[in-house]
């Protein structure tokens, strides 16, 4: 037996699920603004904007998730703050004491865009916060450094699992690189699905449908080559988390991007939806599937 | 630094007594299980199963009997934290609840840790879990509040065959080797020591006498620290982050001119 096998389950369940979802829809979000602020044409303005109001709320959900889950929920601080010392807590080489950070100041920057888009919508009257929106320049600095922390915090967590010395989470390098494609193809299903209620425009919406078509490419690749880096150790998903792995696969990667690839005329809130269940069934198995083994 | 300190267990001459692991719960005022419930494992003579949060010792009972049960041996390992050189638990702890002493040992202070339970995932050897009184992480500390009065930790001080021994690591060390050739040289050729190879973990401060594969008392045969993985994890993150932009790049930028 793998040496992975001989340890104990830290017991992350449905809570911690939940935070590797809404977290990678967080990240996604505004990974995703970015990139069309940065890449797009101002038709785009309007699911850009989109993209950083969902990111702060969820953002702020998450802290919420985590704090809750933690044995001494009241002492969620000190990940950042040593209690005795009050010096910063951080450790370079720890993927959850980085992680924490790049929590705070994503969600820092989240914040910063946020009011910003209110600002520019007229729902918060003190125009200067427009200057933190882009094309000004604080808006750019804010949105790219947002937009680097956002793929850390889309990441990490699949890193954070690798370093443990778990069944699967251990036993593969690729977990950190699925988790940050399927937050893109999640956050982008989001979107779509938000978007197609907003006053978006349709060329915004057809571009965006593209781009999660290619990461649905991706995702399906990298959940391909997390499989077989797992070797021999793959067969522990010979049973139900298997199962619902390769349903996850077919309903959640393959339908959708069928549906994209025929689908002409109204646009239909089910594919989006498909993406979206399975990126939580994706973390799911992968985090109950090794708590379970003991 | 004082010298470091840790256990020589002599998985031999161990006869499951348990004292060890009454004296544990009852210097480090640990809780019963299940409220004080009697549960039984069904399946063993042992009903501790496991060490986690509030039980820091634990006397592994390998029970090998035949079908019919006429042949059958008892191997008795009394397991606890290894205090491991390089110790996973300590590597990933994001508060620094855990340290490692004066004495070469690795401590989890319960006013710091705030029970995120990484380090429960990050062990090598499943040693630490919760402890439902505290909510926090929890495991053997080497009696470090004994050890700092000039006191052998409570469960050598109670193992009645000195199968669990205290010392420096260095007396340690001798004493063990003396003992696999004192067993080698009555016969015993399956006699090892586990851990005392720095190739493990840089060594680690509780170490075993054993009589059998690793496996066969639930120990990993290869413990790894957890940070093997953190490099190649974090190149195939960044690689995929790149492939996100550029998949943007394509898709967002220039589209056919329709620029408003």
């Amino acid at each position: 037996m793998p040496s992975t096998f001989f340890t104990a389950s830290p017991q992350w369940r449905w809570l911690i699920v939940a935070y590797f979802f809404l977290g990678g829809l967080a990240a996604g979000s505004y990974v995703l603004a970015t990139l069309m602020d940065l890449f797009g044409n101002r038709r785009d303005r309007r699911l850009t904007q989109l993209g950083y109001l969902i990111a702060f709320p969820l953002v702020g959900l998450c802290g919420l998730v985590l704090t809750a889950d933690l044995g001494r929920p009241e002492r969620f601080w000190h990940m950042l703050v040593q209690s005795e010392t009050w010096r910063p807590m951080i450790k370079a080489y720890s993927p959850m004491s980085l992680g924490a950070w790049a929590l705070l100041f994503f969600g820092g920057c989240a914040f910063l865009s946020f009011v910003a888009v209110l600002a520019e919508r007229g729902w918060l009257g003190w125009p200067l916060l427009r200057r933190l929106s882009p094309p000004a320049l604080a808006g750019r600095v804010v949105t790219v450094i947002g937009a680097l922390l956002g793929f850390y915090v889309a990441g990490y967590t699949g890193v954070l699992l690798a370093v443990t010395n778990r069944p699967i989470w251990a036993d593969t390098t690729l977990l950190g690189l699925t988790f940050l494609i399927s937050a893109a193809s999640t956050s982008a299903a989001l979107l779509l699905l938000l978007g197609s209620w907003g006053n978006v425009s349709a060329d915004s919406i057809d571009a965006l449908e593209r781009f999660d078509a290619s990461v649905l490419v991706l995702e399906a690749a990298a959940i391909a080559a997390l499989i077989a880096s797992l070797g021999r150790i793959a067969m522990v998903w010979l049973n139900g988390w298997g199962l619902l792995l390769a349903l996850m696969v077919l309903g959640g990667i393959a339908l959708p991007l069928y549906m994209g690839w025929r689908a002409r005329g109204p646009r239909w809130a089910l594919r989006p939806v498909l993406i979206l269940l399975g990126g939580l069934i994706l973390r799911a198995v992968i985090v109950f599937s090794s708590d379970r083994i003991t | 630094m004082a010298e470091p300190m840790g256990f020589f267990t002599d998985t031999t001459v161990c006869i499951g007594c348990k004292a060890c692991e009454v004296a544990c719960k009852e210097w480090n005022q640990l809780p019963a299980a299940n409220g004080g419930v009697r549960t039984l494992s069904g399946d063993s003579y042992d009903n501790t199963r496991h060490l986690d949060g509030i039980h820091w010792r634990h006397v592994k009972f390998i029970e090998q009997f035949s079908a019919d049960r006429r042949e059958g041996r008892w191997l008795l390992m009394s397991d606890v934290c290894k205090h491991c050189v390089r110790a996973g638990c300590l590597e990933v702890c994001p508060t620094g609840a855990i340290i490692r002493t004066e004495f070469d040992t690795v401590v989890i202070q319960s006013d710091a840790c705030n029970g995120c339970r990484d380090c429960i995932g990050a062990c090598p050897f499943g040693v630490i879990g919760i402890n439902p009184a505290s909510g926090t992480a929890q495991k053997c500390t080497l009696c470090y509040d004994r050890m700092k009065v000039g006191l052998e930790p409570a469960c050598a001080k109670a193992c009645p065959t000195e199968s669990i021994n205290f010392g420096t690591i260095a007396d340690l060390k001798k004493m063990a080797q003396a003992r696999v050739g004192r067993l080698q040289d009555a016969g015993e050729r399956r006699a090892y020591l586990y851990g005392t190879d720095e190739a493990m973990l840089g060594g680690l401060n509780s170490f075993y006498l054993l009589l059998d594969k690793p496996e066969v008392y639930g120990l990993p045969p290869d413990p790894k620290i957890p940070s093997r993985n953190l490099k190649a994890s974090a190149v195939w993150s960044v690689l995929g982050a790149f492939a996100i932009a550029l998949t943007g790049l394509v898709n967002f930028r220039n589209r056919g001119g329709r620029d408003a």
